[in-house]
């Protein structure tokens, strides 16, 4: 069968490569060309992802040579040691799944609730007190996440600088290989350094609770790397995202002022609308798998259109509007299977408390440039905004 | 309306007891899915329905007997 090279940068903000939808609409299993040459499968459907997603013979470890990669080159591996759970199957990933979840249940995020709201409070205050404009990314999206997941893995937060340009430079695409190498050795050693830190002196976080419930250093370092590089760039992408489409289209804004308890369904569909880690639940077959007609062999590499599928207006009506009130839940943002998002709750919470209070406390937020200047990371692996300048009407 | 769980399934992820936290709760230590009410009434036939079909590890079966 002749492939088609796959369309790996967005070209819109607001839907899917319209190759990705052409592919969905004519059957949703398509042969396609990576950029580097590569051949692979790309899925669009919903009901194919889901079903390839919970089957045991698709394997989710990124360090197989032939899982599908979206740059253009080849990069050497960074030799950090251990395993992490996105590249764990089963039976290796439920033991340890299960060693993590009970940090990130529903009760468990709940409970940080005041803390998340101090935090996105303070940041408000220290923004307003602050020259303007001001690029929010900076400000406000990714300290938000970033102050959280360093508390909890009881991280200085005055890290969080070294944090946030290594974790951009790790998901641009377009980073060079010794650059990335660089990038990754240097994030590994941060991360056995702080794990060695709390072996000897145990603090009141996830990482100390591992370690004293006789987590292997290399796991727990693994579970360091995941969850802080994991913490940064998702969920301040969807912030900047979720603020600009907010400042966009006012209506949006003015429903959303009217009924703070709406905020946990908007939150979903700006999670669906922009489903910013694509490629995210791409995998590689084990086994030889029939999936509706198709055989995939063993060893075939699978891509993910999850935006594609997101977008389908078969489970999602008028799937390319926005609707904040749409109440459906079913996308696959977060993923689907064994491997979603381990932190998805504490997401929700902290997207609902930044938009019931940043645009409720700022009012006068506005955008400092003309929308079509705001840069989008079309180049990134996780979606979202470079910059976002703003500025508010300062108090008389 | 009766709930069977498969814990072996259950990946913790907590979207049932989103959906329907009367029905569903999750074990503290590993965030697996606790049933809260095996026989719901029907009135919760909806979100039950809806956590069963949310479920990432496809864990929940809604039965009717």
């Amino acid at each position: 069968m002749t492939s088609q090279p796959l369309q790996v940068a967005r070209t819109c903000p607001y839907a899917p490569p319209a190759q990705h939808v052409e592919m969905r609409d004519n059957g949703g299993i398509t042969r396609v060309r990576l950029p580097n040459g590569r051949e692979a499968w790309a899925l669009s459907r919903m009901d194919h992802l889901r079903a390839m997603l919970s089957d045991p013979r698709f394997s989710s470890d990124r360090d197989n040579p032939h899982y599908p990669s979206f740059r253009a080159d080849e990069v050497p591996p960074s030799g950090g040691g251990g395993r992490m759970l996105i590249n764990m199957d089963p039976p290796e990933h439920g033991p340890a799944r299960r060693a993590i979840t009970g940090e990130f249940t529903l009760r468990r995020v709940a409970e940080l609730r005041p803390r998340i709201q101090e935090i996105v409070d303070e940041l408000i205050d220290a923004m307003l007190a602050g020259p303007q404009p001001v690029d929010l990314v900076r400000a406000f999206s990714l300290p938000v996440p970033s102050l959280v997941i360093c508390e909890m893995l009881g991280v200085p937060y005055t890290d969080h600088d070294f944090f946030q340009a290594h974790t951009a430079t790790m998901v641009n695409r377009d980073t060079p290989p010794d650059e990335m190498q660089k990038t990754m050795q240097a994030l590994w050693l941060y991360m056995a350094e702080l794990v060695q830190g709390k072996s000897r002196e145990p603090g009141d976080d996830v990482l100390s609770r591992q370690l004293a419930d006789g987590a292997a250093p290399e796991d727990v370092i693994a579970l360091a790397f995941l969850l802080l590089v994991a913490g940064h760039e998702t969920t301040a992408n969807m912030i900047s995202l979720g603020v600009l489409t907010l400042l966009e289209r006012p209506e949006h804004l003015a429903a959303l002022l009217a009924d703070p308890s709406g905020t946990p369904m908007a939150v979903e569909e700006l999670l669906r609308y922009f489903t910013i880690v694509e490629f995210g639940n791409s995998r590689v077959a084990t086994d030889d798998v029939e999936l509706a007609g198709t055989t995939i062999r063993a060893g075939e590499a699978v891509v993910s259109l999850t935006n594609a599928a997101n977008h389908d207006p078969e489970v999602f009506p008028e799937a390319d509007q926005l609707k904040l009130d749409r109440g459906a839940r079913n996308h696959l943002a977060f993923g689907y299977g064994r491997h979603q998002c381990l932190g998805q709750n504490l997401a929700r919470l902290e997207l609902e408390i930044v938009f019931n209070t940043l645009l409720r406390r700022v009012p006068s937020l506005r955008l400092a440039v003309p929308a079509e200047e705001v840069p989008f990371k079309d180049d990134a692996e996780i979606y979202g905004i470079h910059r976002l300048p703003v500025a508010w009407d300062a108090r008389p | 309306m009766r709930i069977l769980l498969d814990e072996d399934k259950c990946v913790g992820a907590g979207q049932c007891v989103l959906a329907a936290g009367e029905v569903f709760d999750q074990r503290d230590e590993d965030g697996i899915v606790v049933l809260l009410d095996g026989h719901p009434d029907e009135a919760r036939r909806g979100e039950v329905e809806t956590a069963a079909q949310l479920c990432p590890g496809q864990a929940i079966e809604v039965r009717t007997d």
